[in-house]
């Protein structure tokens, strides 16, 4: 077969326009990430002072205060949420890589995929029925719920991931010399899976702490301090919803300043968390 | 593999013993107690939203997903201008956000360079790390005002008679929800796209190259095809995504139950009508119809992501990874 050469050609610059053309799409996708970081930097850097962050928020209208109440409520509801989910999603992790591979065990992944698909406000609104209204009135403790119902699925499938991949033979040395499989698990199986399992944690910790939605009608929100568990609560992302929403201009300087305090905590957990276990996981996607 | 014999040989020990030791059975139960919570916590969303949307279901029965009327005061709700609101922008957004994905996920398995290809993969992994109402604030400062000076008032200028672009230019619109929704999504089906064009086996590129294909042919015909139900999967997840996005849509869309087709007008979703009324709504008939609107999103992305899902795992088990 005669092969011409124009067509040999045709075909060599559509090999270079294609890949090129990925290498575009690449950059485009890409551009986002630096011009939001950007603008947060810009415009909220001098707001984030000392008085931001040790105040309280003033009525509205007035100019100055701050969001020490959110900060310490984001951290709060949060620490809530990783108390009530690491337990649970650190044993179903176990339960997936240990004893996974029967019908249960396939029907429980999945389900722990479709979990975290469900969307946030979703997860808000159960919570909501589940808690608030019985308790008839927005809380701390509800925020802390719907945040774990956040971080559960996360966590469970990381530690599968993580506790799959200690050696087997660290096991069976374990239990050759007459540990039980209990003692194994918990000295030495998860022992080595820790490294793995923090960084996924630091993950699911990340994406709690940017949860707006589910706090909306859980947590609610709160101009004052307040550290019960069954009354509302401030925090970052519904202040900044509020403050951005609102027609003050202070408030909308304000909001850019809790933006940037919000995405340094969340940059800071997911640089450490992939610094610190570059390909270990990939559950998480 | 080396886990499942494990787990195996745990299974034989325990048989053999007879009578197993209490700690290995507490442990049992109470793993198999923390795995059981996925499912109950499934259970448990689907039975609270039911609930609280009885009322509204009584009232309204089917009519409230026909009914375009939305009037909290009259205390008459329908769903459908919500329901419109989803769909037109989350079906938008992939339109946009597909090809990007893809393209950029050849990109960071076929064609960078390795060194190139970790670094970008974070920097994309990023966009799913900024939080929604962090995209929102920027969007609605930023974004909408730009769009509404530079896109939108040339575009009503010069094509205002299409329905498309009717109406005047106001800036918070489905355009802006549609753009801000794409780049959100976009990470999600890179990365799972990327994942599953890397499962594609080594033979197949291969026999390709074997052939006298070149690069962009291998990836053209061979390896996108082999990776095709994956992708599928890809972009399925992606429009989970898409579907039950709040607080930047809600942000930027402009928030009014309109059944409109054009890109310039404010509409409204699913997701953010309940963040926007729920806490304002006052009567228990309009909590209920909020929560019957949830309880749909719920439904819908469900059968969604269980069809992602199933998608992927098609194609990524065959690897082993499972």
């Amino acid at each position: 077969m005669k092969v011409s050469p124009l067509h040999e050609r045709w075909r060599r610059f559509k090999n270079v326009a294609a890949l090129t053309l990925a290498g575009v799409c690449a950059v485009v996708v890409m551009a986002p990430v630096f011009i939001i970081l950007a603008y947060l930097v810009a415009n909220g850097i001098r707001s984030v002072n000392l008085e931001f962050l040790s105040s309280l928020p003033k009525p509205p209208g007035e100019v100055g205060g701050g969001m020490a109440n959110a900060i310490v409520g984001s951290f709060y509801m949060v620490g809530l949420g990783l108390l009530i989910s690491l337990p649970i999603g650190v044993g179903a992790g176990v339960y997936l890589a240990e004893f996974g591979n029967t019908r249960f065990g396939y029907a429980v992944r999945f389900m722990a995929d479709v979990l975290n698909g469900v969307p946030s406000i979703v997860i808000g609104i159960s919570v909501w029925a589940l808690l608030v209204v019985p308790m008839r009135s927005f809380s701390a403790l509800a925020g802390g719920v719907a945040l774990s119902f956040i971080m559960i699925p996360m966590i469970a499938r990381t530690t599968e991931e993580m506790v799959r991949a200690v050696p087997n033979s660290l096991r069976m040395a374990s239990l050759s010399v007459g540990a039980t499989y209990a003692r194994t698990m918990w000295s030495v199986v998860l022992p080595a899976a820790r490294g793995g399992i923090v960084t996924g944690v630091m993950l699911a910790l990340a994406r709690a702490f940017g949860e707006a939605a589910p706090l909306l009608f859980t947590a609610l929100g709160n101009r004052f301090w307040n550290f019960y568990l069954d009354r509302p609560m401030a925090n970052l992302p519904t202040q900044i919803y509020e403050y951005a929403k609102s027609p003050y201009q202070d408030w909308h300087r304000q909001a850019w300043a809790a933006a940037l305090v919000l995405i340094t905590i969340v940059l800071v957990l997911n640089v450490v968390a992939r610094v610190s276990t570059r390909e270990r996981f990939r559950a998480l996607r | 593999m080396g886990v499942r014999q494990a787990s195996a040989s745990a299974g034989v020990r325990e048989r053999r013993a007879g009578a197993t030791f209490w700690s290995d059975r507490l442990f049992r139960v109470v793993v198999v107690a923390c795995a059981s919570m996925l499912g109950l916590l499934l259970l448990l969303f689907a039975y609270e939203l039911w609930k609280s949307s009885l009322l509204s279901m009584r009232t309204f029965g089917w009519q409230f997903w026909v009914s375009r009327d939305w009037d909290p005061v009259r205390e008459r709700f329908g769903a459908l201008p919500f329901i419109w609101g989803t769909l037109l922008s989350s079906i938008a957004a992939l339109l946009i956000a597909v090809p990007l994905s893809l393209g950029t996920a050849i990109f960071i398995a076929e064609v960078a360079p390795r060194w190139l290809r970790q670094p970008v993969s974070f920097v994309v992994e990023l966009l799913a790390a900024i939080p929604s109402v962090v995209y929102g604030l920027w969007g609605m400062f930023v974004m909408v005002p730009w769009l509404r000076e530079n896109v939108q008032k040339p575009l009503a200028e010069r094509f205002g008679a299409i329905p498309l672009f009717e109406g005047p230019p106001v800036g918070v619109s489905m355009m802006a929800a549609i753009l801000i929704l794409s780049v959100m999504i976009i990470p999600y089906i890179t990365a799972v796209s990327r994942e599953v064009i890397l499962a594609v086996p080594r033979s197949q590129r291969e026999a390709s190259y074997g052939l006298g294909a070149t690069k962009w042919e291998t990836i053209r015909y061979v390896v996108l095809r082999y990776a095709r139900v994956g992708i599928l999967g890809a972009i399925i997840l992606g429009y989970g995504r898409a579907v039950g996005e709040t607080m930047a849509v809600t942000m930027v869309i402009g928030n009014r139950p309109d059944l409109t087709l054009s890109l310039l007008q404010p509409g409204y979703t699913m997701a953010s009508v309940i963040a926007n009324e729920f806490t304002e709504a006052t009567s228990p008939l309009y909590l209920s119809a909020l929560t019957e609107i949830g309880l749909l999103l719920f439904v819908i992305t469900l059968f969604i992501n269980a069809l992602a899902r199933f998608l992927v795992w098609r194609v990524t088990r065959g690897e082993g990874r499972y």
